[in-house]
């Protein structure tokens, strides 16, 4: 039995309830619908999938490739972009990326299904164990990643077959970043985040140190004088405060912690979820941890943006899916103060928002939402030190085109840089363009070979 | 509402789907069943001597190949005539007539090719009351080995001389039916005629192996990693069929033939194509084998929906129409002029037309226009092939727009001829005729 008392509690619902909740929310392609996704795939020539793509997956190709019964190929098809071509299927929202490009759109409405696609093809290649890259001859070059995550994984899978080895610094105690940490439980189960890190690792000539801080445990300057080259997936730590009266009160929480909370629960029954909650915010955290928190079973769950439906940085798809698990979302509306009743969240006053010329302001309207528990979505911020003479623009460092930062020697990409797209599947772009810069920068001049032998 | 009643030298039926001689009317049970669907008429499976009936293999009897979403596309098979004793068929073909008069019930029939065969077997069949018989000239597999089917269709002289003993001990009318395993259909049309048959009936199924098992090296249908060649069908073998069929009824030698129409006949529409291209009726396989006896239905109401639509009133207003169409290419309007033509509003922008042409023909499609991802014609460079409309996934997004009489052909620089000239009078061709002096 579950309950529907007050409080912020664990076990609202039947165990077997949470299972359910927390299962695969795209569940995998058999083979058959496999067959029946790829034959929808027109292989168009310079296919718009594949521009819209951050990584340039051939999608035509690997399609193509499910499509005549070689998923193998097709997944190294997809490997060759993106080594993190699994995880990206299951989170890329490829409603605005690959599939919004489809030209199925125009002609009926319905793109085909790229992104279960890839999942049908990578899984079965990781389930094989298939390794379609072995290292280059020892190059004795030494690189430096920070950062196990989308971007860093990219780059030193990418650095490792070119012959370098990488040794990998990350704070935390797993690798993967906010695959591992930071993305809804439904949306990759079975602890792939973890076997997907196994798998790019398992090409050889990557060490990875956990729990040593950027920082904290060495700075910058150690590691360009230990290291031939340095790059920086650092992702982004801090998140943004409210900076309203009862912001510490208990009940308001960041929602990051609470999504990785739930990832690092096996049974999800020991987290606990309000009866009431209130998410500010409008971007994928925001709706991550909505949802999330309907599926724990709170019984009142309401996203609350300050601008409006069009501004959300969530997909439509993303909204929907929220709006599908019963979440409310409301707009226009931005926090004012919460009230707080025995040091505890009671509700959330909100001013109401408008826009005046290009501008938010509030109409001076006000309303009231009660609650036991409130979640901070309001973004995230890059957070680190030891980074000594980096150049920086309005919080995050600043590159050029292929990753090279203000220092010698130091290359950064992902959520960290100025430009970042708080994507998956651009950290893995800039990780991999970044790892083919260093490594021609890295590149011994080889005499020219003498036309006369 | 259109009238749809057949008579075929003779044999009338309420409508012109017939099923060929194949599985589905091996039979009474089946038979029954088809006639019971809507089925103007069925071909009896075919018979054979009497005796020990023939032996089919006990593994996979049918292969097949397929298009997307796993749509069947041809079948080929490897069965043989019926396996079941001739009395048990003769007994029941007459049970069925008896019980379905108004529908047509032929007997194919394939015997050694000698006199006393043919001569022992038509009395049989004529007892049951079967309205005409049909001579499996055609099965290319297992009988042809046995000096056959196929093994008579290819021999024209053969097929002259079993039609005149049929012709000759038989009043039932005698359709022939021909194998497209020969080199040029109108040969054995002619002998079949100069035998003095009713009609001829084609095509049968074409040889043909229809994969290979790449695990085991084996041809599929393999029976115990062997195979042998079927007899290929279906949706696949239609435009073959339909060549086969102009090329009779446009023969002077055999014009005015009747031809029963066969060859992957799926819909109300192919059934129309065959009947225009001079087809009396059509015969029906695989298209029942796939999707089993109630697609009738659909060919019924479809063709009697379109030549109301068309003002047809009966068979006879549509029976041949295209066959004066039909000529040789030396005939063909070389000032005739189209180009492509996309529909901007219903491409999706695929890049197909342009990979095509810019790979494969004539560079005559472009990929950008000022720098935007958009598909258009170049007139300059356009020879109107079509490939472009047939590799499109949009229906009618490219069309072929005909250039008026007079208009300048961007091409060739030229205005278009309004006059019709052949390559028999073209300059560029050495066999020129001169106009007469």
């Amino acid at each position: 039995m579950g309950t529907t008392q007050s409080g912020i509690l664990h076990g609202r619902l039947p165990l077997a309830e949470y299972e359910a909740n927390f299962s695969d929310l795209h569940p995998p392609l058999d083979k058959h619908e496999a067959l029946v996704a790829a034959d929808r795939c027109y292989f168009c020539h310079d296919a718009p999938c594949m521009t819209a793509c951050p990584t340039s997956i051939d999608i035509p190709l690997f399609i193509r490739q499910i499509a005549t019964g070689n998923p193998i190929g097709s997944a190294k098809t997809i490997f060759d972009q993106n080594i993190l071509g699994g995880m990206c299927a299951r989170v890329c929202p490829t409603e605005t990326l690959c599939e919004q490009a489809c030209v199925r759109n125009t002609a009926e409405e319905r793109p085909v299904e790229i992104g279960r696609l890839q999942r049908y093809s990578t899984d079965i290649a990781m389930r094989e164990n298939k390794q379609f890259y072995a290292r280059a001859t020892a190059t004795g070059r030494r690189i430096a990643v920070v950062g196990a995550g989308p971007a860093g994984l990219a780059c030193a899978h990418r650095l490792a077959i070119q012959g370098h080895d990488v040794v990998i610094y990350d704070a935390r105690e797993k690798s993967g970043g906010l695959n591992e940490y930071g993305i809804a439980a439904y949306k990759t189960v079975d602890d792939f985040a973890q076997k997907e890190v196994d798998y790019v690792l398992s090409v050889g000539g990557i060490e990875v140190r956990h729990g040593e801080a950027l920082g904290r445990d060495f700075s910058l300057a150690d590691l360009t004088e230990q290291y031939d080259a340095v790059f920086l997936g650092l992702g982004l730590a801090g998140v943004n405060a409210l900076r309203i009266e009862g912001e510490n009160a208990e009940g308001v929480e960041d929602a990051v912690d609470f999504i990785e909370a739930l990832r690092q629960s096996k049974t999800k029954a020991d987290i606990p979820v309000g009866r009431r909650v209130v998410v500010l915010g409008g971007g994928m955290t925001a709706i991550d941890a909505a949802v999330q928190a309907k599926l724990l079973g709170a019984e009142e769950v309401t996203i609350c943006y300050r601008r409006g439906k069009e501004h959300m940085n969530a997909s439509e798809f993303e909204q929907d899916l929220a709006a599908s698990k019963g979440v409310t979302i409301r707009h226009w509306l931005q926090p004012k103060r919460i009230a707080v009743k025995d040091g505890k969240v009671a509700g959330i006053e909100l001013d109401y928002t408008t826009l005046e010329d290009g501008k938010l302001t509030t109409t001076g309207e006000t309303g009231i939402i009660a609650a036991e528990q409130i979640f901070k979505a309001i973004g995230q911020t890059f957070q680190a030190s030891g980074l000594g003479a980096l150049q920086m623009e309005s919080g995050r460092i600043v590159v050029d085109q292929d990753g090279r930062t203000s220092l010698a020697k130091v290359w950064a990409g992902g959520d960290c840089v100025l430009g970042g797209e708080d994507l998956t599947v651009s950290a893995v772009a800039m990780g991999r363009d970044s790892a083919e810069s260093i490594n021609r920068a890295l590149a011994v001049v080889q005499p020219l070979a003498s036309a006369v032998a | 509402m259109a009238d749809l009643r057949n008579n075929f030298v003779g044999i009338k039926s309420p409508n012109p789907f017939w099923l060929a001689s194949a599985p589905p009317t091996d039979k009474a049970y089946n038979v029954e069943r088809a006639f019971k669907a809507g089925w103007g008429g069925v071909v009896w499976k075919t018979l054979g001597e009497e005796g020990p009936p023939v032996v089919n293999v006990n593994g996979p009897r049918y292969g097949a190949i397929w298009g997307a979403d796993r749509r069947l596309l041809g079948l080929n098979n490897i069965e043989l005539i019926t396996d079941r004793d001739l009395y048990v068929n003769l007994r029941e073909m007459k049970q069925v007539k008896m019980n379905w008069p108004d529908r047509a019930l032929i007997a194919s029939i394939m015997v050694p090719c000698v006199e006393d065969a043919w001569k022992a077997i038509l009395p049989l069949v004529e007892e049951t009351g079967a309205d005409g018989i049909e001579l499996n000239f055609g099965c290319p597999h297992g009988m042809s080995e046995r000096g056959m089917g196929s093994a008579v269709g290819q021999v024209p002289e053969y097929i002259e001389m079993v039609v005149r003993w049929c012709k000759q001990y038989t009043r039932m009318p005698v359709i022939t039916k021909l194998t497209p395993n020969i080199t040029d259909v109108r040969k054995p049309a002619r002998a079949a005629k100069a035998g003095g048959t009713d009609a001829v009936s084609l095509i049968n199924t074409i040889n043909s192996i229809t994969s290979v098992n790449l695990d085991t090296f084996s041809p599929e249908p393999s029976i115990d990693g062997r195979g042998s060649h079927g007899g290929y069908c279906g949706p696949a073998v239609k435009p073959i069929a339909l060549n086969m069929v102009a090329e009779i009824a446009r023969d002077p030698e055999t014009y005015g033939l009747p031809i029963s129409g066969i060859g992957g006949i799926t819909t109300w529409r192919d059934a129309a194509e065959f009947l225009a291209l001079g087809a009396g009726n059509v015969q029906v396989c695989t298209a029942a084998m796939t999707y089993g006896f109630k697609i009738v239905q659909e060919m019924i109401s479809g063709l009697s929906d379109w030549m109301d639509a068309k003002g047809h009133r009966t068979l006879d207003d549509i029976c041949g129409r295209a066959v004066p169409n039909v000529t040789d290419w030396q005939y063909l309007n070389l000032n005739y002029v189209s180009k492509a033509k996309i529909d901007q509003d219903a491409c999706i922008k695929c890049g197909r037309c342009h990979i095509a042409c810019e790979d494969t023909s004539h560079q005559a499609i472009t990929q950008f226009v000022n720098g935007v991802r958009h598909f258009e014609v170049i007139e300059e460079e356009c020879v109107g092939c079509n490939l472009c409309v047939n590799v499109c996934p949009v229906e009618n997004c490219i069309t072929m727009e005909p250039l008026a009489a007079g208009t300048l052909d961007k091409r060739t620089g030229k205005p278009v001829d309004p006059n019709y000239a052949n390559w028999t009078t073209h300059p560029n061709n050495p066999m020129a005729r001169q106009a007469a002096e």
